[in-house]
């Protein structure tokens, strides 16, 4: 971190800062109106406006939004910053949730553990750990998983380090899905999943399954956290040696970069995100659930990271909201209103990775860089071709 | 005069195919070695193998009476072995300056480093001019001249070129030639890999000729470039 107050790298450094405090302020505002306005605003609105909210933009929508930019800004860390393409992030996010499962509910009546938990739960059996903990557990669960997998993996060049997430990806899912019986054992309760789930503790006060507001003020500050930690790497040694590989792996080796363990520190943060993204969307539907875990997860995360601007936190921010949305509620109300104005029966939202793959081939024919590039890659990608040329290189 | 570097009977192997079969050589600190050879002779494998890239299957790499061999990559680099790669491989994405950064990666002694970026700067006063430009739009002959530098942004003790010259017009040729005995005269020993033979024995103090994965000739780079069967091999003449 001493790194960033080298002088020598003033002359770029002040602009891009300048540029992350305006989205730094930017993202406050945005969240505190939003938080505002579903706090103190909506129910006193007539109820005509209180249903086009409802339909368009319920407080629902918006938390579980919030979860998908947690962990589209861990991916970001692992595509985005470091290069490694990463098909099973879903593998984090669930194991983050289950971990949420495990240590926040009655859910292993064998035992009774209450740490700092609510006070509601001190009756009932099983581990009651407070959110604020399970939050690093699920984390640091994760990233030893991602240490785990990327250890004999990274050594492989891009696309087969794909296909192995990708597999990790099914994997872990599955092994949740059946995992009710482990030579006796109950991991996961298979497909009944593990519900509910301890409420968060804040002082003075719990929180309900209800408490839209509440939570999203604290999936915020998640966000806001992983946001200034990803933005304190990337200036550091350790973004500089991420880059470096993602630019070019063999020079960055020849440059002194160790490549195992800067590729592994990508995947450990990257899955810390995944774990606390996992947590947070535990509580946001009240439980863990296998079958919520599936391949589309990761490809909608790549999707954000894709379309935001690789690299770029705030844009795979607007790209994660931005998908998330279309997802889990303006897909289906765009559809409801088109089937209600022209009497049509068309089954909108399942057309819905046919327009991702869509915008994502658009976005690649025009617009490679993303909504919101990164700076270095806007002006690469733009150039004549006669310059990739020039760059050469294979690996 | 002391070795710097020692490479003894070194083999490399690509699957079963033996790239480098036998290959011993020397460079004794503040020289100018050149390995010439022709494409595929195993020029790049061997110095590939030097720096931790590729293991060798048998023989022994010293570096400062240190056995290299094994070590990974970073460690060598960090000991004062640093290179420019074969095709310049400079970071496209980045600014001379990120670049130059990198070079310095594993080292955390700020002043010297500064010292060292005006030192190459001064080598190279184009970089100066091209500093906040991206690499990736620079002409073949400043990306060479950043390859380069950014692996004397290393602090090495030992400097490995690997095919300086590669691709380049004939002047920028001159210009690198001319850099690599200022670079030398700055204490930094040089092993320096070209297929451009005549060139690399105008600068260097010793050649070793590399054919096939064997070392073929080796002495003064003055008496080979007289040589009868290196000027027809490899001269031209």
């Amino acid at each position: 971190m001493m790194m960033l107050k080298r002088k020598s790298k003033d002359s770029k450094t002040p602009k891009q800062s300048a540029s992350h405090k305006k989205w730094t302020i930017g993202f406050l505002i945005a969240a505190a109106c939003i938080w505002t306005f579903y706090t103190y605003i909506m129910f006193r609105l007539p109820d005509s406006l209180q249903t086009i909210f409802q339909t368009w933009l319920p407080p629902t929508t918006v938390n579980e939004a919030m979860v998908w930019v947690i962990c589209a800004i861990g991916l970001n860390i692992v595509v985005g910053y470091a290069g490694l393409l990463d098909l099973g992030f879903v593998a984090f996010w669930a194991i983050g949730g289950y971990s949420a499962g495990w240590f926040m509910s009655a859910f292993f009546r064998q035992v009774n553990v209450h740490i700092f938990a609510p006070h509601q739960t001190l009756k009932t059996p099983g581990i009651h750990v407070t959110f604020w903990a399970v939050l690093f557990i699920g984390g640091i669960i994760c990233a030893i998983f991602g240490m785990i997998i990327g250890a004999p993996t990274l050594r492989l060049k891009s696309d087969y380090l794909a296909l192995v997430t990708m597999g990790f990806g099914e994997i872990i899912p599955q092994v949740f899905t059946n995992g009710e019986n482990l030579g006796g054992f109950n991991l996961s309760n298979g497909t009944k999943g593990i519900s509910p789930v301890d409420n968060i503790g804040v002082p003075g006060k719990v929180l309900g399954p209800f408490d839209f507001s509440w939570k999203f003020a604290i999936f915020v500050l998640l966000t806001a956290v992983m946001v200034f930690v990803s933005l304190r790497l990337r200036k550091g040694r350790l973004g500089r040696a991420w880059l470096a590989i993602r630019e070019d792996e063999l020079a960055a080796s020849m440059m002194g970069v160790p490549l195992m363990s800067t590729k592994l520190a990508a995947y450990a943060v990257g899955a810390f995100s995944g774990g606390v993204g996992g947590v947070a969307f535990a509580t946001h539907v009240n439980g863990v659930f296998a079958d919520r875990f599936n391949f589309s997860i990761s490809i909608i995360l790549l999707a954000m990271v894709v379309l935001g601007g690789m690299g770029n936190v705030w844009g795979v921010m607007v790209g994660a909201l931005l998908v998330a949305w279309i997802n889990s509620t303006g897909l289906p109300a765009f559809g409801d209103l088109v089937n209600n104005t022209f009497k049509t029966s068309i089954n909108f939202p399942s057309y819905n990775f046919l327009l991702f793959g869509g915008v994502l081939i658009l976005m690649m024919l025009y617009k490679r860089e993303g909504m919101i590039p990164e700076s270095r890659l806007k002006a690469i990608m733009h150039e004549a071709d006669d310059t990739s040329a020039n760059i050469g290189g294979t690996h | 005069m002391s070795a710097l570097l020692e490479v003894k009977d070194l083999k490399v192997a690509y699957g079963s195919i033996l790239a480098v079969k036998d290959v011993s050589l020397t460079v004794n600190e503040g020289e100018i070695v050149t390995l010439i050879g022709s494409n595929g002779a195993g020029k790049s494998t061997t110095l590939r193998t030097i720096s931790g890239l590729l293991k060798p299957k048998g023989g022994t790499i010293t570096f400062q009476g240190q056995r290299i061999d094994g070590k990974e990559g970073h460690e060598i680099v960090a000991m004062g072995l640093c290179q420019s790669p074969e095709g310049r491989r400079i970071f496209p994405r980045m600014s001379v300056r990120e670049n130059l950064d990198l070079g310095a990666f594993l080292r955390n002694d700020k002043e010297a480093i500064e010292a060292d970026r005006e030192r190459v700067l001064d080598l190279f006063p184009r970089l100066r001019e091209r500093y906040e430009q991206k690499g990736g739009t620079m002409s073949g002959g400043e990306q060479q001249m950043l390859a380069v530098a950014r692996a004397m942004m290393g602090a090495p003790k030992l400097l490995l070129l690997d095919e300086p010259s590669m691709g380049l017009a004939p002047v920028l040729v001159d210009m690198i030639f001319e850099t690599i005995i200022k670079i030398r005269e700055q204490g930094i020993t040089i092993l320096l890999i070209e297929q451009n033979a005549a060139a690399a024995l105008d600068v260097a103090d010793r050649a070793y000729v590399l054919e096939s994965g064997r070392i073929k000739m080796s002495g003064n780079a003055s008496d080979l470039a007289k040589d009868d069967a290196v000027t027809k091999a490899y001269l031209g003449g």
